[in-house]
C-alpha cells in the first residue's frame, strides 16, 4: 500500500470514527470532540491531495480551515456551557423538546 | 325654460325622494309633508302647463332630449321625453291622483315612525312612473318599468318587520320579473328588426309601406307578457292581492290607479304595432276577459275589504285589456282614467274605514258605519256606484264603451265576448254593493271596544275623498277617447249592429242595477242569508275563497320542484358533495401526509445525524451507480 492510500485510509477511518461517535454518544462535549475528529479526517485528505498534486494553495487552504474550525468551536463551547447551565446536564436529549 | 318642462316634471319627485330620503328624518314631519306633497303638486301644475303648450302646437308631440346615454356604432341611446296626448293624460293621472294620495297620506301615515322613508319611497315611485309614461323609447320606459317595480316592492314591504308583508313584497317583485323577461325579449326583437326603440318610430315602422322583418304578433305577445306581469293579468295576477300588505294609500296609488295600468299604457302606446298583430290582440282580449271574469268571481267571496278591492282591480284591468284586444285603445285608456278616480277613491275610503276601525279589515266584523263616518260613506258609495256602472257616473261611460266595442268592434269583437263581459259587469256591481252593504249599511257586528273608538278621519283624508268622489262622478263626461283619437284611432264598428247600441246601453244599466238588487237581497239584513247560500254551495265557495288554488298550483308545479332541485342537486350534490368534498379531500390529504412526515422530527440529534449520514451514503451510492 503506498503512502497516499495509507493516508486516505486513515482519513476515512478518522472521519468514520467521528461520525459514529457523534451518532452514539449523548454527551454534548464528546459530540463536539467527535466532530473535530471528522473535520480532521477531512483535512487529512485535503493535505494528502495537496501534497500529491504539489500545489501550495492546498496547504494554505488547510490553515484557513483550521482557523474556521477554531472560530466555530469558540462559539460552540460557550453555547454548550449555557445549555449545561440551564439544565444541569450535558445530555443533548435534555433539549429534544426544541423540535417544536 | 319651456324646453325643459318635461324634464322638470320628471325630476321634481326625484328631488323629493333625495330630500326626504337623506334629510327627512332630521328635519321633521312638517318638512317631509311639504316636500313630499309640494313637489308632486308642482309637477302636476307643470304638466298642465305642458298640456297647454301641447294644445298650442296643434297636436304635434313635445320632444325633449335630456342626455345621450350611450352611443353604439351610429345608434344613439337617448334619454328623451315624448309628450303627446296619451302621455299627457297618463302624466296628468299620475301627478294628479298621485298628489291627492300624497296629501291623504299625511293624515293616514301621521303616526308612523318611518314617515320620511314612506314619503321618500312614494316620491321615488312617482319619479319612475313619470319616466315610464314620458319616456320616448322603450328603453327609458323599461327603466321606469323596473323602477316602479322596485318602488312597489319597497312599499308593499314597507312594514318589513312582519315577515308576511316582506314576503308579499318579494312575491310581487319576483312575479314581475317573469313578465319583464317577455318585455326584454320583445324589446330585443324590435331593436333587431328596426334598429330603433322610439315608440313613435316603432309605430311608424309598422304602419309604413314596407312591413318590418319581424312578426308583429310575436313582438306583441312578448310585450304583452311583460304587461301581464305589471298589470296582474292571468297567469301572473297572483302578486296583486298579496300586495295589499302595503299601506292603504300605496294600494290606492300603485296597485290601483297608476302602476298596474302601465301594461295598458304600453299596449296602447304601441297601438301601431298591435294594429298589425291580430293574433296577439286576440290573445290579449281573451286573457283580459278571463282575468276580468275569474277575478270578479273571487272578489264575490273575499271578506277582507282590501282584498275585495284588489280582485276588483284585477278584474277592471282585465276589462281594459279586453278593450285593447278589440282595438279600442282609446276606450281602454278612458277606463284607466275613470278607474284611477273611483278605485283610488275606494281604496282611500277603505283606508279611512280601516283607520276608523283601528286596523280591522274583515267586513264580517264591520257594519253600520254609515252614520259614524258619513263623509267616508258617501264618497265610498259614489265610487261604488261608479265602478258598478250606474249612470251617469264615470264608470258607466267607460265600461259601457268597452262592452260596446267588445260586441261590435271590427277588430275581433264578438257577442260571446260581450256576454261574458256583461256577466262580469253584473258580478262587479254585486260584489261592490256587497262590500258597501257589509261595511256601512248592515247592522253593526263590531265588538264594543272597536265600536266605541270609531271616528271620522281628519280633513286631509276626507278632503281627498271628496275630490276623488266628485271626479268619479263627473269624470265620465270628458270623453277621453275622442281626445286621444289623433294618437290612437278608434276601430271601425260593425255597421250592421249599430241599431243595437241603445238597447245594449239600457241592458248594461239594468245589469248594474240587477247587481245592486242582488246585493241588497242577499246582504240587506246582515250575513244570515249569505251564510245559507254559502252552505248550499259549499264546494263552489271553497274553490272561490281558495282563489282557484293558483298559488297552490304554482307551489306544486314550480315552487316545490325548484326547491327540490336546489336542495338535492345544487346544495347536496353540487355544493356539499362536489365543491366541499373536493376541498375537504385535499385538506385531509395534506393533513394526513403532514402527520406522517412530522414523526421524523423526534428531537433526537443522533437520529438526525443518522438520517443525514444515510442520505450522504445513498447519494454517493447513486453517483457511483450513474458514473
Amino acid at each position: 500500500m503506498d503512502r497516499t492510500q495509507l493516508l486516505l485510509t486513515l482519513s476515512i477511518a478518522l472521519f468514520s470514527l467521528g461520525l459514529v461517535g457523534v451518532m452514539i454518544r449523548r454527551n454534548a462535549l464528546v459530540m463536539l470532540m467527535c466532530m473535530e475528529l471528522m473535520l480532521n479526517g477531512v483535512i487529512l485528505s485535503l493535505v494528502t491531495f495537496a501534497e500529491r498534486t504539489a500545489t501550495v494553495s492546498g496547504a494554505v487552504l488547510v490553515f484557513l480551515v483550521f482557523v474556521v474550525a477554531a472560530a466555530e468551536i469558540a462559539i460552540a463551547i460557550p453555547i454548550v456551557l449555557l445549555l449545561a447551565r440551564q439544565r444541569h446536564t450535558l445530555d443533548v436529549g435534555a433539549w429534544s423538546g426544541l423540535k417544536g | 325654460m319651456t324646453m325643459d318642462l318635461l324634464t322638470l316634471i320628471v325630476l321634481l319627485p326625484l328631488a323629493g325622494f333625495v330630500l326626504n330620503g337623506l334629510a327627512g328624518n332630521r328635519l321633521g314631519k312638517g318638512f317631509v309633508s311639504v316636500v313630499g306633497c309640494g313637489l308632486p303638486i308642482v309637477a302636476f301644475m307643470a304638466t298642465v302647463r305642458a298640456l297647454l303648450e301641447l294644445q298650442a302646437t296643434g297636436g304635434s308631440a313635445l320632444l325633449e332630449t335630456v342626455y345621450t346615454w350611450a352611443m353604439v356604432g351610429d345608434f344613439r341611446f337617448e334619454v328623451a321625453f315624448y309628450f303627446d296626448r296619451l302621455s299627457a293624460l297618463m302624466t296628468l293621472i299620475v301627478t294628479g291622483v298621485g298628489s291627492l294620495i300624497h296629501v291623504y297620506s299625511t293624515g293616514y301615515m301621521k303616526d308612523d315612525a318611518s314617515y320620511a322613508r314612506y314619503f321618500a319611497y312614494l316620491n321615488l315611485f312617482l319619479f319612475f312612473m313619470l319616466l315610464l309614461v314620458l319616456g320616448r323609447s322603450l328603453l327609458v320606459c323599461f327603466v321606469g318599468w323596473e323602477g316602479v317595480g322596485l318602488a312597489s316592492y319597497l312599499l308593499i314591504g314597507f312594514w318589513f318587520e312582519d315577515p308576511a308583508k316582506a314576503a308579499a313584497g318579494k312575491k310581487a317583485f319576483i312575479t314581475n320579473r317573469v313578465g319583464d323577461a317577455g318585455f326584454l325579449l320583445g324589446m330585443f326583437l324590435i331593436y333587431h328588426a328596426l334598429g330603433t326603440l322610439d315608440f313613435d318610430a316603432v309605430n311608424a315602422a309598422f304602419n309604413g309601406p314596407v312591413a318590418p322583418a319581424v312578426s308583429a304578433s310575436l313582438v306583441g305577445l312578448l310585450l304583452f307578457v311583460g304587461a301581464t306581469g305589471k298589470s296582474a293579468q292571468i297567469p301572473l295576477h297572483v302578486w296583486l292581492p298579496d300586495a295589499m300588505a302595503g299601506p292603504t294609500p300605496v294600494s290606492a296609488l300603485i296597485h290601483a290607479a297608476t302602476m298596474v295600468t302601465a301594461g295598458v299604457y304600453l299596449v296602447a302606446r304601441l297601438n301601431g304595432l298591435y294594429l298589425h298583430a291580430p293574433e296577439a290582440s286576440q290573445v290579449i282580449a281573451i286573457v283580459g276577459l278571463a282575468t276580468a271574469f275569474f277575478a270578479a268571481t273571487i272578489a264575490v267571496v273575499q271578506t277582507d275589504i282590501k282584498k275585495v278591492l284588489a280582485y276588483s282591480t284585477v278584474s277592471q284591468l282585465g276589462f281594459m285589456f279586453l278593450a285593447l284586444g278589440v282595438g279600442a285603445y282609446g276606450v281602454a285608456v278612458f277606463h284607466v282614467y275613470t278607474h284611477a278616480f273611483f278605485k283610488a277613491c275606494l281604496f282611500l275610503g277603505a283606508g279611512s274605514v280601516i283607520h276608523a276601525m283601528s286596523g280591522e279589515q274583515d267586513v264580517r266584523r264591520m257594519g253600520g258605519l254609515a252614520r259614524k263616518i258619513p263623509v267616508t260613506f258617501v264618497t265610498f258609495a259614489v265610487a261604488t256606484a261608479a265602478i258598478a256602472g250606474i249612470p251617469p257616473l264615470a264608470g258607466f261611460f267607460s265600461k259601457d264603451e268597452i262592452l260596446w266595442f267588445a260586441f261590435a268592434s271590427e277588430r275581433g269583437g264578438s257577442p260571446l265576448l260581450w256576454i261574458v263581459a256583461s256577466f262580469t259587469a253584473l258580478m262587479t256591481a254585486f260584489y261592490m254593493f256587497r262590500l258597501l252593504m257589509l261595511t256601512f249599511l248592515t247592522p253593526s257586528r263590531m265588538d264594543e271596544k272597536t265600536a266605541h273608538h270609531v271616528h271620522e278621519s281628519p280633513v286631509s283624508m276626507t278632503g281627498v275623498l271628496v275630490v276623488l268622489a266628485v271626479l268619479s262622478a263627473i269624470g265620465g263626461f270628458f270623453h277621453v277617447y275622442h281626445f286621444l283619437e289623433p294618437v290612437m284611432p278608434m276601430p271601425a264598428e260593425n255597421e250592421a249592429l249599430e241599431h243595437l247600441k241603445l238597447p245594449l246601453v239600457i241592458f248594461a244599466v239594468v245589469t248594474g242595477l240587477t247587481g245592486l238588487a242582488a246585493a241588497v237581497y242577499v246582504y240587506g239584513k246582515g250575513l244570515a242569508r249569505a251564510d245559507r247560500l254559502q252552505q248550499r254551495f259549499a264546494g263552489l265557495h271553497r274553490l272561490l275563497s281558495g282563489k282557484y288554488y293558483v298559488d297552490e298550483l304554482y307551489e306544486a308545479v314550480l315552487g316545490r320542484p325548484l326547491h327540490w332541485i336546489s336542495e338535492r342537486v345544487f346544495l347536496d350534490l353540487g355544493d356539499r358533495a362536489l365543491i366541499d368534498g373536493t376541498l375537504h379531500g385535499l385538506t385531509g390529504l395534506a393533513q394526513r401526509a403532514a402527520g406522517r412526515l412530522s414523526r421524523v422530527e423526534t428531537g433526537n440529534l443522533q437520529f438526525y445525524v443518522l438520517l443525514a449520514a444515510l442520505g450522504v451514503v445513498a447519494s454517493l451510492a447513486w453517483m457511483w451507480g450513474h458514473g
